[in-house]
């Protein structure tokens, strides 16, 4: 079996797939990275998008094999220090999630929109996200959730030193657990 | 509002964010399919290609020779334990109820229908070797048109039932002929119903995992309360010995409504190896084993008087059951049967409802259930009668809607709407829509010939939601009640816990119930948690459907509270030696009536019960409380939609210009959440009407079988919704609210398709059938021309479908006689 080397979330793997074995399937079922689901077989969902070399992708559409000595991102690797990242943050405070399972791929496509186009219009955000299907939000509050998330990293990208200011100032005491320390996007 | 530990703040009403959200959006997610055990194996199922054919012979042998292969089993080798497949709802006392076995033994009558299995150390071994399986079958004829289906001498789906048809269902209230024979005008139409795929993102999957003689089974489900009695049921397993729990579960729309064949199989296949077991579909393999929606052919007839007045209301329908009846399969039309009056006054109503069998997948509860059918048939035909009155379609609703001020009132189907303010919603929704505006432009397009038309779009609609007083469904001939169950448990340190039978699968329950419980206690909303999903957690509840949750579950939770907050009245007084009568319980804290004195806390009393050193004689050391509620009614929320819609007569292209929803779901807990449902629940209502079809070719092969051929709707191609409400409580729970999960998709449907054919009807239209793509839009306009039909000449398009066969084709299609035209597909 072919010999990989990959870096997945700031760690590096070095493994042995079967060479027909898909990204998403090694992601999952080697590396335990279940943070990215399966949503299709014909690449139309985008649920397993992630980040291959900063650049989004789907990972049911890529093999293993092929991302030999490429850095991967997952949405299980997006939070530094314990904050979420912006994207994370807008698709929280904007409702922008029922189910869940389409959030993933989502969030990682929407992370390189924002690298491309990093003041999208509604329509831009609504052709750059055409490639990731929801079946709860009917893409409204995801829409939202894009502008609000470019605008925070807009205004981190001017003021690196200050973080935005949760939108939920008042009674928002239920931050997650993990991102407690979190009042300000980083 | 800020709050404070002395004042909670006031939860009802307040757009709280999330408690779910943290792990959605961090991928620590629990979906079935993530979850593993030691030694689990992997589960593939081969699956029949033909719609119908007698299984001469299945060999599995093969298979079990390779790599990774633990076992292979056809269906004959459970044919002895594997039981049918439950129908709870047998809607009549003479219906066909054929049996229904998880895996097929002798026949199959649908493509995708499980005939063999593979059991594998991994995923990838079980497929490869459903490979090496071998099938032989005996074809027989498929069973695709329901009205064929019930003609003499038609080939049958279930040979030994003798017909095709399952049950006649009939209703019918006041003298319909005397409406009728009196009425100035009756219009007529016919509406086809198309069959939908509900596609929820996460595709089902199951694990089950032995311990013994006991199993526990997780499953992407709606409902384990009900999937642990009727996997009892149908097994022999004891229901004690089966625990059942829905994890993180993706999305479910009526879809995971449903006892399937892979989760008995699941649990067969972990008795019989004794080892854990997994299988996930693939999205294809879900999209052709999956149950569908809809599938109903509506002929409806309307009689009113000259002045708008409706005198009566005749419904036919012939639905769709598909190849056997699932859990609630016959139950949906019926559903329906009470929503086809709506919101109108009239004398007499009379309603027949026949199930048919066909070799395709069977139908079942999909978003809304029987009851967006009936809306849609309705809010049609009243534009058509408008139509044919030369009366504004809003006028003649307004004449025949249930004034604000006569409710409650009991309608000619036999419900009774508790309240509801149809002027208030629709008065609102015109402010927002500009409707004056847009007939304006309506006007000048329509004067100038503009090959852009505008149409204008209504759906004045309620719906019968909040399943179910366990009476009525009893007198419905379904098998179970509809209640809830809640439990709430004050833990020593004040810390609450809720157990809710209610499941979600991306509601937002833990989030809403949360917020009802720190009104209620007056604790911190952080400090409550809510349980679910886990039948030895929460062990009763009848899930999550029928927009029930909040009216009947929340109701539950309610109930418990004023139980819990009972109780610690008696420990109150006892501590602080007031009588009960002169305490009053707010913010948490109960006081003695008209004191400033001192207050003793739900935590302190909590504490209290627990330490149990100081308790009255004859009070237990507890202040849990359980409730179980059965509501009286069923919820009516209601509302008015409005949608324009810009048609292109020369490519038959639809678009969306603005589309207005305002919604009356009674009192609200969270408005992000109701906006969210009705955004959601517009989505797909939208896509009945404009993008999703599930289409069958000639043989009973599902031809839109992935999500590259059948169309879910990106978010390229919706609209911004704008969204508002108004209030008008409920009477019947102490919440005063209504149910919000199926609303949007109930109204949305007919107020798109009434805006094309709005915009259309100038030019001959008087319907388009859904979905409503630029060819089906094409082809109405050019059959209403004058010189359409390609000069007189039947053509057909290359690219129809077959239920498409017998119209005419786009610009540019092959013409009869091509080698891939329409003919392939009538053979």
């Amino acid at each position: 079996m072919p010999q990989i080397r990959v870096t997945v979330d700031g760690v590096r793997y070095d493994d042995q797939v079967e060479a027909r074995r898909l990204l998403v399937h090694y992601l999952r079922e080697q590396l335990g990275k279940v943070g990215t689901p399966v949503g299709c077989d014909t690449t139309n969902c985008g649920a397993c998008t992630v980040l291959l070399d900063g650049l989004s992708a789907k990972s049911c559409s890529v093999l293993a094999v092929q991302t030999d000595g490429h850095d991967i991102t997952t949405v299980e690797g997006l939070a530094t220090d314990g904050q979420w990242h912006p994207v994370q943050r807008a698709f929280h405070e904007n409702h922008a999630l029922q189910c869940g399972y389409c959030t993933p791929g989502m969030i990682m496509a929407t992370i390189d929109l924002i690298r491309e186009n990093p003041d999208p219009t509604d329509a831009e955000i609504r052709e750059g996200i055409e490639g990731n299907l929801c079946r709860c939000t009917g893409y409204a509050n995801i829409v939202r959730a894009v502008r609000s998330a470019a605008a925070a990293m807009r205004a981190e990208t001017a003021a690196p030193a200050h973080g935005g200011v949760p939108r939920q100032a008042d009674a928002e005491p239920a931050a997650p657990a993990h991102a407690a320390s979190g009042g300000a996007a980083s | 509002m800020t709050a404070t530990p002395d004042t909670p703040s006031v939860q009802l009403g307040q757009a709280r964010l999330r408690k779910e959200d943290a792990r959605l959006v961090t991928g620590q997610t629990s979906w079935t399919d993530n979850l593993t055990q030691p030694g689990l194996l992997h589960v593939a199922f081969l699956r029949s290609p033909v719609a119908h054919a007698r299984i001469t012979g299945v060999d599995v042998s093969a298979a079990l020779e390779l790599p990774g292969v633990v076992a292979a089993f056809s269906g004959a080798d459970f044919a002895a334990e594997q039981g049918s497949l439950p129908c709870a709802w047998p809607v009549t006392a003479d219906i066909v109820l054929p049996d229904h076995p998880p895996m097929a033994v002798e026949e199959v009558r649908y493509v995708g229908e499980a005939v063999a299995c593979v059991v594998a150390r991994d995923s990838y071994a079980a497929a490869d070797a459903l490979e090496a399986i071998e099938i032989d079958f005996e074809a027989l004829p498929p069973v695709l048109d329901m009205e064929a289906a019930l003609a003499e001498g038609a080939d049958l789906v279930h040979a030994s039932k003798g017909t095709n048809k399952s049950f006649l269902w009939p209703f019918e209230a006041g003298d319909v002929g005397a409406a009728f024979d009196g009425a100035d005008t009756v219009v007529t139409r016919r509406y086809r119903q198309q069959r939908l795929i509900p596609a929820a993102m996460e595709p089902r999957s199951v694990l089950c995992k032995p311990d013994g003689d006991s199993y526990t089974l997780w499953s992407a489900t709606q409902i384990p309360h009900i999937l642990r009695l009727m996997l009892a049921m149908t097994t022999g397993i004891p229901e004690h010995k089966i625990q059942v729990i829905a994890p993180d579960v993706g999305g479910g729309f009526g879809s995971k409504l449903q006892v399937t064949a892979e989760e008995v199989l699941a649990l067969l296949l972990a008795k019989r190896l004794g080892k854990p077991v997994k299988w996930t579909e693939a999205r294809s393999e879900g999209f052709q084993t999956t149950h569908h929606g809809r599938d109903q052919i509506q002929d409806i007839a309307i009689a009113a008087d000259s002045d708008g007045r409706i005198r009566g209301l005749k419904v036919d329908l012939l639905a769709d059951m598909g190849a056997y009846l699932m859990l609630v399969t016959p139950g949906v039309p019926i559903l329906g049967a009470f929503m086809f009056p709506a919101i109108y006054k009239m004398d007499a109503y009379a309603f027949n409802c026949t199930g048919v069998f066909t070799t395709k997948v069977p139908t079942d509860a999909y978003r809304g259930a029987g009851r967006p059918e009936a809306t849609f048939a309705i809010e049609r035909i009243l534009d058509e009668l408008a139509a044919e009155l030369g009366m504004d379609p809003m006028e003649l609703r307004r004449r025949n809607w249930i004034r604000h001020e006569e409710f409650p009132y009991t309608t000619i189907a036999g419900l009774t709407y508790d309240s509801g303010n149809y002027e208030a919603a629709t008065d609102r929704a015109y402010e927002l829509f500009g409707y004056d505006a847009l007939r304006a432009e309506q006007a000048k397009r329509r004067e100038s010939g503009d090959p852009v038309q505008l149409g204008i779009g209504i759906s004045t609609f309620t719906e019968m939601c909040g399943l179910a007083p366990s009476r009525v469904l009893g007198s419905l001939s379904y098998g179970a009640g509809g209640w809830e169950h809640a439990s709430v448990r004050m833990l020593p340190t004040g810390k609450v816990e809720v157990v809710t039978g209610a499941t979600p699968h991306g509601q937002g329950h833990d989030t809403a119930w949360s917020q009802i419980v720190a009104d209620q206690l007056g604790v911190p909303f952080e400090d409550v948690q809510v349980l679910h999903g886990d039948t030895r957690v929460s062990p009763k509840g009848m899930d999550t459907y029928g927009s029930r949750s909040l009216v009947v579950g929340g109701t539950a939770v309610v109930h418990a509270c004023e139980k819990v907050v009972q109780k610690a009245k008696v420990l109150a007084a006892h501590m602080m030696e007031a009588a009960e009568d002169d305490l009053e319980f707010s913010g948490g804290r109960f006081t003695v009536r008209g004191s400033a004195g001192p207050a003793a806390t739900i935590q302190e009393l909590a504490l209290a019960a627990f330490a149990a050193h100081d308790l009255p004689d004859g009070v237990e050391a507890s202040l849990d409380a359980d409730s179980t509620y059965d509501p009286d009614n069923f919820s009516y929320p209601h509302g008015t939609h409005l949608c324009a819609a810009e048609v292109d007569t020369e490519t038959g292209a639809v678009t969306l210009r603005s589309y207005v929803a305002v919604d009356d779901v009674g009192t609200v807990v969270n408005p992000l959440l109701v906006e969210g449902q009705v955004h959601g629940g517009l989505a797909q209502g939208i896509a009945q009407a404009l993008f999703e079809e599930a289409v069958h070719d000639a043989e009973g092969n599902l031809v839109t079988s992935t999500m590259a051929d059948y169309l879910l709707p990106s978010a390229a191609d919706l609209p911004e919704f704008t969204t508002d409400r108004t209030v008008t409580p409920s009477t019947t729970n102490p919440l005063g609210t209504k149910g919000v999960g199926e609303a949007g998709t109930i109204a949305s449907t007919p107020a798109v398709v009434n805006a094309i054919v709005d915009a259309l009807r100038p030019l001959g239209v008087d319907d388009v059938r859904m979905p409503c793509t630029p060819e089906r839009v094409w082809r109405a306009l050019h059959e209403a021309r004058p010189n359409g039909g390609e000069n007189g000449r039947e053509v057909r398009s290359a690219t129809s479908l077959a239920a498409d066969s017998a119209d005419t084709a786009p610009p540019g299609a092959r013409v009869d006689g091509g080698p891939d035209d329409g003919e392939g597909a009538r053979r």
